[in-house]
């Protein structure tokens, strides 16, 4: 557990919101007016240089978004949002699309740097130290530092820059921002794009699909093993403004890729929507793993505030013998909905959902996965640990599936819930379904308070108590943290400690 | 080092008083052994030395090194050099015994203003610890004490408390779970720990345990009280005879 020690240092730094990327900066914007109509999707793709057919899935998406209704199934409350009072698109002045480093905005450099994600190569690489191999040093506080991770940066509605993309170029792999890919690789988009999650899919994602504005496209073609980790880094500034991301992924035969997204916002009185869609393709071989680090502002002490992030993340193991992870630490947010999920359509497919859910203070989180089992022989495993904290409400939604011809479906679900104080909840709901008799579903769900003992036998070592309940957690979750690459494992138990600041006393 | 007065503590959650009026003693350098019948309050005790919140204190007081210690928390209590080996510790499940180990030693340091230890020396520390107490480096990297059988916990209690390097040690029935040979072992590592700024309080209900570690002083505890104390034949004299005829005695 290096982290704890840290968490510490970095809890005293915050003040008493605890969100440390809470501040705001000044820059010149270039926003479409308030509102949502034809005009603005319009607008939105205009601004995009956007080819036709772009324009004309968008407006079909709108045209049907608006004759459906917001879903009422999950366990979340809030105030009805007015779609009418935000603004979908605001991109910095400076960068009227995606540019060279050279042309971005000293100013959003410097957002990025103080976020401790560095844009500059040169930076970067000469940051790269060599890493030591005693087991317990910890790896370098600063992933992004590393020299193995190419980012995305995305500002409000538009992605500012993505580092290392001529290194990737050269094997092959394309990561640019979709609004990029939509201009120069159309028929990568057209092929895909909509094709996991389809703009009718649900009142959400059919929203992303009419406004999205950007997000990271990912192409690994066949037989490629991406050569370092791709990552989105996804920053909500301007007030009033919805964040419409959408990101596509595409591994193509045999191909392998790691990607990982991290997100943050700064804090303010009144709530903030994003509402994400991704989409996931594996081919036959083709193994995807998509981790995200999910720490939106929260909100603050009293409920104040905070991001709704109402986001649709599904995979398609479209090739035989594919696989599509997801890992998830999701300790931000006020509303969290979210259901990463793997169709497995390939025989022999596998899908896989590792996830960590915090919650403290007035935060609600519904969230889990579907495993829809098409393919013969194909596999899923779930391990969901929620921990629920102050007033918080954290509920695991869960569907397992077999189709009628998915002879010899496996799934195993795990479902642990950590309950820190009384008044907090933590909710299980597993729905399993089984159209064909060879399925074997397991599933196994713990609810459990932390210890009083177990505290105070880590206190006696010393261990004030907020770092005593952030020790017994990141044990809680460890199953969890070890899926996530290993560059940010430590960075993932520095956040669930961070989160967890205030949950006592 | 460590003086009780009068102490009188309950059980928050249901007013029951278990420690009644109890007085004790121990100085810099002493090891004084406490003994007493089953639910007597020995562990009670330990766990308000150590500030288990679970108990109150209604009256009296326990000073350390002078000042008073209720007011703090056991974390607190911890860092000014207050040691306690449970007589049954705790697993924390996912939490490697090494980095336990790691950030407990750091926590103590940063509350007395040092920098933490480099990893080599903290390595170096660890290796030479668990090899004085015969412990495999192995086992150190599973979660702490989880399916450590209950010899290997009080081991891994010592190895904590030697690592540590407290002032005040309190062992609560260690003995207890140790085969021969490592009775002799964790005894031998007790030992190597007396010093003459340094107090250490056994609990236990064995006189083989203090045939290994000397004791200066010992005291029988009953129902909430010290109720007799003497040196170590009083030990001698309690494993011959029972606890009946210094019950009687006091009664
Ligand atoms: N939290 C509690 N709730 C209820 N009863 C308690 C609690 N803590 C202690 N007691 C009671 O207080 C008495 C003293 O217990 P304690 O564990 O201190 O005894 P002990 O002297 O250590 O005994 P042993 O030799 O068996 O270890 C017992 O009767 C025990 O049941
Ligand atoms: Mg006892």
């Amino acid at each position: 557990m290096p982290a704890v020690q840290d968490t510490i240092d970095r809890v005293r730094k915050i003040d008493v919101d605890q969100y440390k990327y809470g501040f705001q900066t000044e820059i010149a914007m270039d926003k479409a007016p308030k509102g949502l109509s034809e005009d603005i999707i319009r607008f939105i793709s205009a601004k995009k240089d956007e080819p036709s057919w772009m324009l004309e899935w968008r407006l079909e998406a709108y045209r049907r978004w608006v004759t459906l209704d917001e879903p009422k199934w999950a366990r979340v409350h809030y105030p009805k949002i007015d779609f009418q009072d935000l603004y979908y698109y605001a991109a910095p002045k400076s960068t009227p699309g995606p540019t060279s480093l050279s042309d971005v905005d000293p100013e959003l450099l410097r957002v990025y740097e103080k976020l401790g994600i560095p844009l500059k190569e040169q930076e970067i690489l000469a940051g790269v130290q060599k890493t030591d191999a005693s087991e317990l040093e910890e790896p370098s506080d600063n992933v992004y530092k590393s020299g193995r991770v190419a980012v995305d940066a995305v500002f409000d509605s538009v992605s500012v820059v993505t580092t290392f993309k001529k290194e990737l170029a050269q094997a092959g792999v394309i990561f640019c921002s979709i609004s990029e890919a939509i201009r120069e690789h159309p028929e990568l988009v057209k092929k895909y794009l909509g094709s996991v999650v389809p703009t009718s899919d649900n009142f959400y994602a059919t929203l992303n699909s009419a406004v999205f504005t950007d997000g990271s496209f990912v192409f690994v073609p066949k037989g490629v093993r991406c050569p370092m980790e791709l990552s989105t880094y996804f920053r909500m500034n301007e007030k009033n403004t919805g964040q419409f991301e959408r990101t596509l992924i595409i591994a193509e035969e045999g191909a392998y890729v790691s990607y990982l997204e991290g997100c943050t916002a700064p804090q303010r009185d009144e709530n903030q929507l994003h509402a994400a869609v991704v989409e996931l393709i594996a081919l036959d071989d083709a193994e995807i793993k998509y981790s995200t680090v999910q720490n939106w502002y929260p909100g603050d002490a009293e409920g104040k505030g905070g991001i709704y992030n109402f986001v649709t993340k599904r995979g398609d193991c479209r090739g035989h013998r594919s696989k599509i992870s997801w890992t998830q630490v999701e300790t931000g947010s006020a509303i969290t909905w979210k259901y990463p999920s793997c169709i497995l359509r390939g025989d022999d497919s596998s899908g896989e959902f590792y996830s960590i859910a915090v919650s403290n203070g007035y935060q609600q989180v519904d969230s889990g996965t579907k495993m829809i089992h098409l393919g013969k022989n194909t596999s899923s495993r779930i391990i969901s640990k929620g921990i629920a904290a102050g007033l918080s409400q954290n509920t695991y939604r869960g569907q397992v599936s077999a189709h009628r011809k998915a002879t010899n479906a496996r799934n195993f679900t795990n479902c642990d819930s950590l309950l820190i104080g009384d008044q907090c909840g933590a909710h299980t709901v597993p729905y399993m379904e089984a159209k064909n008799a060879t399925a074997k579903f397991e599933h196994e769900a713990t609810t459990s308070k932390i210890s009083e003992d177990q505290k105070f036998y880590v206190m006696q070592r010393g261990i004030p108590e907020e770092e005593a309940i952030a020790l017994i957690v990141n044990g809680f979750v460890k199953d969890v943290i070890q899926q996530l690459p290993m560059e940010f494992a430590v960075e993932a138990q520095k956040l669930i400690g961070i989160s967890l600041e205030g949950s006592v006393g | 080092m460590l003086e009780i007065k009068n102490l009188h503590a309950r059980i928050v959650d249901d007013g029951t008083e278990i420690i009644r009026g109890l007085n004790l003693t121990v100085k810099a350098g002493e090891v004084a052994a406490i003994m007493g019948p089953n639910g007597s309050g020995k562990s009670t005790l330990s766990y308000i030395l150590a500030g288990r919140e679970d108990y109150e204190v209604t009256e009296g007081d326990i000073l350390y090194n002078g000042q008073s210690i209720l007011e703090m928390d056991p974390a607190e209590r911890a860092t000014s050099g207050i040691f306690l080996a449970f007589q049954y510790p705790m697993e924390i499940p996912g939490v490697a015994t090494m980095e336990f180990l790691k950030v407990a030693m750091n926590e103590q340091r940063k509350a007395r203003g040092e920098e933490p230890l480099k990893i080599p020396e903290f390595l170096k520390r660890v290796k030479d610890a668990a090899a004085s107490l015969n412990m495999d480096m192995a086992m150190l990297k599973r979660p702490l004490n989880v399916g450590f059988s209950g010899g290997e916990k009080k081991r891994a209690e010592i190895l904590q408390m030697k690592l540590l390097e407290p002032n005040l040690c309190v062992l609560d029935e260690t003995d207890s779970g140790l085969d021969i040979d490592a009775l002799k072992i964790v005894s031998d590592g007790v030992n190597a720990l007396r010093s003459p700024d340094r107090a250490i309080v056994i609990i236990t209900h064995y006189q083989r345990l203090l045939q290994h570690i000397e004791p200066d002083t010992v005291h029988v505890l009953y129902r909430g009280q010290v109720i007799k104390s003497g040196d170590k034949s009083l030990a001698l004299d309690l494993e011959a005879n029972g606890y009946a005829g210094v019950i009687g005695q006091a009664a």
